[in-house]
């Protein structure tokens, strides 16, 4: 999957290769002068092939998981509109029994550096996100790094932003194709999910049957002492069933990276659902905003023909308390005059960011969904791929035991 | 409720008993077998158990020519013994099939078709065809170990089964009892001597099989040689036949692994099947909500049913046709272990009497009496018997296990070669797809 996201070509990976070879461990004190034991990741960057030269050493820096996430969620917050490639997963889950649901386990170790370099990848071939500069420092500023995103300021962006998110409230109008999209998001999500947990049920069951053969191997090799003729072939048989119940292992281990694949998508999911949601905000505010301007202008509209419409504690007060003067009158009248065009011009920029949001937004959207069409295609083929690579090995093992057996 | 094609011979290779051209019936044909009825081709699929013993002529047993048989046997080397090499004269042939469940006032049971087709003289027909149920096995194989006592009988598919856990007319219970009891028929009419028994002339031949009645008119061979149960104790068995035993204990315990391991793996593949339903399942539910990955989706449902259906059919196969064969042997032990112990108790008594006679010698003078000899000829016979049975059972045995392994073996590659190529059609579909939508993009 790295070598179709480089052939889409971003500038940045017509420049640069990307790669995060290696895992290695750590111990160092926390922010609370704990020692901690966590895994650093190295990034290789090389400046991409150039024509018959030789291939130059790499620029190399060490990141920790944590950094990923503070770069995940910079992006997130800076680019609203668009589906921000996920992480792959902090601890394991969905996993069958013999799988080690440990972080510190080399075997997730290893599957969480590929999942990185995807995760990289994608961000350097993304139209739009390829071009941030904080990225492009992630990937050569080992030690600033950290500062510069802080100086963004995207922190206050980012509470203010999730904090509304949280929270409820409903769109009067939605978007008929963001409600789609969500709906669609949130299916998918669900199935992935199902998916994820009965594929490994099935790799636990198929586990056990596989196993459960090496113990004929066992039983032959005993029954084999106790005869003549039949002793060689019943030997050699049973270190078949040897192998055979041994091949499960490396065949599981190979399905996992199918499952890390949907994983990916199932993550994707949650940023999908993230874009609707901030589209909902946006379009909510803007919703506010024009309520709030025909508030105005009513309450202006009353208040320069006298009449009450609208129940409110000013009116309710002046009649109890008697009528202002008219240059109180006036003076609230300019103050709404001049709310009332902050109001305008408010709607008007709300406007104009939800279409601006919609615009970019979709363009992603429509660039996501041939993406996803693609990779899970390509998933499903190279599943089958490993599926039938699982047959001859099965067909190898059976025939092999078949002719002993048939010269014992 | 009868099943489809009857059952290739024992000895005759792959033709059903209908085909086989009779012994009598061509009149250049001698009578022993040509081509036809022989086992020519088709060495790998071996249809049930051959002689392992070869026999010059047909002939009642008696211990000389048991004793014969047993100098023949120690001369053939058991590799180059060629099992299907026509040293004998198959002259007796035995099919049964076609189940029929019959419904009286009284109970509900299911009735064989047994076929014979015969040159042999002690038979007055060259062909019959009656009906017999399991009571009627059952009482022929009490009536050959009480005749036979020296020899091993077949065993018969288990006798009880426990209703409301079992169904005993479900066509699975029924297939596998009947293949069980052709298997056995197939054996005693194979033996060198069981075969003789008229016992079996009468099970084959008589139209009515009445047990009460008298059979009892009928000689009974071999009935000096029944074993009176003694108060005798075996001091000492022979080496041969210790190691005997000791193989049938060892023998069993394995067969008794190899059974359990086969049903767990029946068990473990059981709960495989109903995971991977549903994943199957939910691949064509993903399938609903796709556009572009709405055929991939299926397709992959298609193959993970597809699968299921193969794994379905090996498991199947597996516990009708391999776990009764496994267990049937189990009996098999059991038969030998009880014709041992019946030896030993020839053995016993022989010893005993001996003992007592050789004492009353030293008394008194009285000369060894006439049975003492007679026990003597008894356990020699008894001996010779079971060596006899036991090399041909060994033989048989390896030919069985070599069958059913091989079948085991050969059913899980066709298993794997059906997932397998399920797996490659998909992969065509989604590839072409691919091709297809290259194309269209660099149009």
């Amino acid at each position: 999957m790295a070598d179709s996201m480089v052939e889409r070509g971003t500038a940045l990976l017509r420049k640069l290769e990307i790669n995060v070879a290696e895992a290695e461990k750590r111990t160092g004190k926390n922010t609370v002068n704990m020692q901690e034991t966590y895994t650093v990741y190295l990034i290789e960057i090389r400046p991409a092939e150039t024509e018959g030269g030789t291939p130059a050493a790499p620029d190399t820096l060490w990141r920790r998981y944590s950094e990923f996430e503070l770069l995940r969620t910079y992006l997130l917050v800076t680019y609203p509109y668009i589906i921000i490639p996920p992480l792959p997963e902090k601890r394991a889950e969905f996993v069958w029994h013999k799988l080690s649901a440990d972080n510190l386990d080399p075997d997730f170790v290893e599957r969480r550096r590929v999942g990185l370099e995807n995760f990289l990848l994608r961000v350097a071939s993304h139209p739009v996100l390829s071009n941030d500069k904080i990225f492009f420092l992630f990937l050569t500023e080992e030690k600033g790094w950290r500062d510069a995103v802080l100086e963004t300021g995207f922190q206050d962006k980012a509470d203010s932003r999730l904090k509304s998110l949280s929270a409820m409230f409903r769109v009067k109008n939605p978007d008929k194709r963001f409600t789609a999209l969500k709906q669609y998001s949130d299916e998918l999500n669900s199935i992935i999910s199902q998916l994820l947990r009965i594929r490994a049920r099935v790799a636990d069951r198929l586990y056990g049957v596989y196993k459960v053969h090496g113990n004929y191997g066992r039983v032959f090799s005993e029954w084999s002492a106790i005869e003549k003729e039949m002793g060689d072939g019943l030997q050699s048989a049973g270190h078949h069933m040897d192998t055979y119940a041994a091949s499960i292992d490396d065949i599981l281990e190979e399905e996992e990276h199918f499952a890390d694949q949907l994983k990916e998508y199932l993550f994707y999911t949650d940023a999908v659902r993230s874009v609707c949601r901030k589209h909902e905000l946006i379009q909510y505010e803007l919703e506010m905003a024009a309520q709030d301007l025909v508030q105005k202008k009513q309450q202006k509209e009353e208040l320069a023909t006298g009449t009450v419409r609208i129940f409110s504690l000013k009116g309710m007060t002046s009649k109890l308390f008697g009528q202002e003067s008219p240059e109180q009158k006036e003076s609230r009248l300019a103050a709404l005059e001049q709310s009332i065009q902050e109001g305008e011009e408010t709607v008007k920029e709300k406007n104009t960011e939800c279409q601006e949001f919609v615009r970019a937004a979709w363009d992603d959207i429509e660039r996501f969904k041939e993406q996803k069409d693609k990779d899970l295609r390509e998933a499903l083929i190279s599943y089958a791929i490993m599926q039938i690579s699982m047959c001859k090995k099965g067909i190898q093992v059976w025939s092999n035991a078949k002719e002993c057996f048939s010269k014992m | 409720m009868s099943i489809s094609a009857p059952k290739g011979l024992a000895s005759s290779g792959q033709k059903p008993i209908t085909e086989i051209l009779h012994p009598l019936s061509a009149a250049e044909e001698p009578l022993s077998p040509g081509p036809d009825v022989t086992v020519s081709g088709g060495r790998d699929k071996e249809v049930g158990l051959t002689n392992g013993t070869p026999v010059e002529t047909p002939s009642p047993a008696s211990a000389s020519v048991l004793f014969n048989r047993l100098h023949l046997d120690d001369d053939l080397d058991p590799d180059t013994r060629d099992p299907y090499a026509d040293t004998e004269t198959h002259d007796l042939f035995v099919t049964v099939d076609d189940p029929k469940k019959h419904v009286s006032t009284m109970e509900t049971y299911i009735t064989y078709r047994v076929s014979t087709k015969t040159s042999r003289i002690e038979f007055d027909l060259p062909e019959y065809s009656v009906r017999r149920r399991y009571q009627d096995f059952d009482w022929l194989r009490t009536k050959l170990e009480d005749s036979q006592p020296t020899h091993l009988i077949p065993p018969l598919p288990e006798k009880f089964v426990m209703k409301g856990v079992v169904d005993r007319f479900s066509e699975e219970f029924v297939e596998t009892r009947m293949k069980a009891l052709d298997k056995f028929l197939k054996r005693v009419a194979d033996h060198p001597v069981l075969s003789f028994n008229p016992h079996l002339n009468a099970f084959l031949s008589a139209k009515d099989l009445n047990k009460r009645q008298g059979l009892a008119l009928l000689t009974k061979v071999g009935e000096s040689v029944k074993s009176v149960a003694g108060g005798y104790k075996l001091r000492v068995r022979p080496p041969e036949f210790c190691a005997l035993g000791e193989y049938l204990d060892t023998f069993n315990q394995k067969l008794g692994t190899i059974d359990r391991i086969a049903q767990r793996i029946l068990k473990e593949q059981s709960e495989y099947l109903t995971e991977l339903r549903e994943y199957g399942t939910v691949y064509a539910s993903w399938a609903g909500s796709e556009e572009e990955l709405q055929r991939p989706l299926e397709g992959v449902a298609g193959c993970v049913t597809t699968c299921c259906g193969a794994l379905e059919d090996m498991s199947e196969n597996m516990s009708q046709d391999f776990l009764p064969v496994l267990r049937e042997y189990i009996l098999y032990i059991e038969s030998m272990k009880n014709v041992l112990r019946k030896r030993d108790q020839s053995q016993a008594e022989y010893e005993g009497r001996l003992e007592a006679a050789v004492l009353r010698k030293q008394e008194d003078r009285t000369p060894i009496p006439a049975e003492v000899e007679k026990c003597q000829d008894k356990m020699e016979c008894f001996n010779a018997d079971l060596k006899a049975d036991w090399e041909r059972w060994q033989s048989n045995k390896r030919q069985d296990f070599k069958q059913l392994l091989t079948g085991m073996a050969d059913k899980n590659v066709t298993y794997y070669e059906k997932c397998q190529a399920a797996w490659e059609s998909l992969i065509t579909v989604l590839q072409d797809k691919q091709t297809e939508d290259k194309t269209s993009e660099t149009n």
